[in-house]
């Protein structure tokens, strides 16, 4: 058994297992946990593919940045661990329907399923030799895909402003630092004197 | 495929390591370190006085917004890389091609900082 496949399988049972705990671990950050341990499985075995540039963005994107939106998701629940095991049962069947229906399905599409004629030579030949993956990735993604890369853009424009509309909510009556007006005041704007009459106080 | 197992061998070597002095720092406490526990050792410590409720509580949802925007942004310096790599191949088509998507994210950039999405109240 050569090295590459030592790590296959490695990576390969490393994230099966932690797939399994993301469902059946109690913690629903434990369950977050071993999703990053997952992510990270996975990103080991695009390396093993020579897919470079993605097992990286894996890493950065999935393990540094999706990951800690899905513990903010999980802390803000509030989840109460004893209500959420009761239900386990009750939903146990629509669960197990749904999971027989997804598996099926795939048994049916990857059962029909075969390559087709000459798509392997394509497939091997599309990256010229000497040229890297994150190289190769570049030439075609801002020319030849130009269009889903622009539109990309604007997927994370919607994501950004949809984000900010959902969730930004000033408090009233915060003072904030307005440079520009603080340092226009003048003894004018900034003092009144009260001609305060005897014996009636302002 | 032989040569990317041996460009990451370095970072292989460097994982172990770290994994078994990770786990030696572990576990050495527990066979070496001195214990006698206590109820009063054991306790949530708050001040000195009886702690009032669990330690998990609901986040402040501005977490999620700042969070949603860094990711936004690192997705944005992770086109970045292959294009950079790429720069020569591109020509100047890919060159304006980057300059719009950069363009669309300022747009999203200027608009939230004038909502002040990146003030803390």
């Amino acid at each position: 058994m050569n090295i590459v496949t030592g790590f296959f399988y490695l990576f390969s049972t490393v994230l099966i297992a932690s797939a399994v705990m993301v469902i059946s671990a109690r913690n629903p950050v434990h369950s977050v946990l071993f999703l990053i341990l997952a992510f990270v499985n996975a990103a080991g075995l695009f390396l093993l593919l020579g897919a470079e540039f993605l097992a990286m963005i894996l890493v950065i994107v999935y393990v540094g940045a999706v990951a800690v939106l899905f513990l903010f998701v999980v802390m803000m629940l509030d989840v109460d661990f004893a209500e959420l095991k009761q239900g386990f049962l009750q939903y146990l069947p629509v669960g197990a329907l749904i999971g027989i229906a997804v598996l099926v399905e795939l048994v049916f599409v990857l059962g029909t399923w075969f390559q087709a004629p000459g798509e392997l030579i394509t497939r091997a030949s599309a990256v010229k030799p000497g040229v890297s993956n994150t190289q190769a990735l570049g030439q075609v993604l801002y020319t030849q895909y130009v269009y889903f890369f622009e539109i990309s853009g604007l997927i994370l424009l919607t994501a950004m402003i949809g984000a900010i509309v959902l969730t930004l909510r000033h408090k009233v009556g915060v003072k904030r630092q307005d440079i520009a007006q603080q340092v226009a005041r003048t003894k004018e704007t900034a003092m009144e004197v009260k001609k305060v009459p005897s014996r009636v106080g302002v | 495929m032989q040569s990317v197992i041996a460009d990451y061998l370095p970072l292989v070597i460097f994982m172990a390591l770290s994994l078994v002095i990770g786990g030696a720092l572990l576990v050495a406490p527990f066979a070496l370190a001195f214990k006698a526990p206590d109820s009063e050792k054991l306790s949530a410590y708050e001040c000195g006085f009886k702690a009032f409720d669990d330690a998990r509580m609901k986040f402040d949802i501005r977490f999620y917004l700042v969070s949603l925007l860094f990711i936004i942004f690192d997705l944005e310096v992770a086109f970045l890389f292959p294009w950079a790599i790429a720069f020569k191949d591109v020509g100047l088509f890919g060159f304006w091609a980057m300059i719009i998507f950069l363009g669309v994210l300022t747009i999203g950039f200027v608009y939230e900082w004038n909502k002040g999405a990146l003030e803390w109240d």
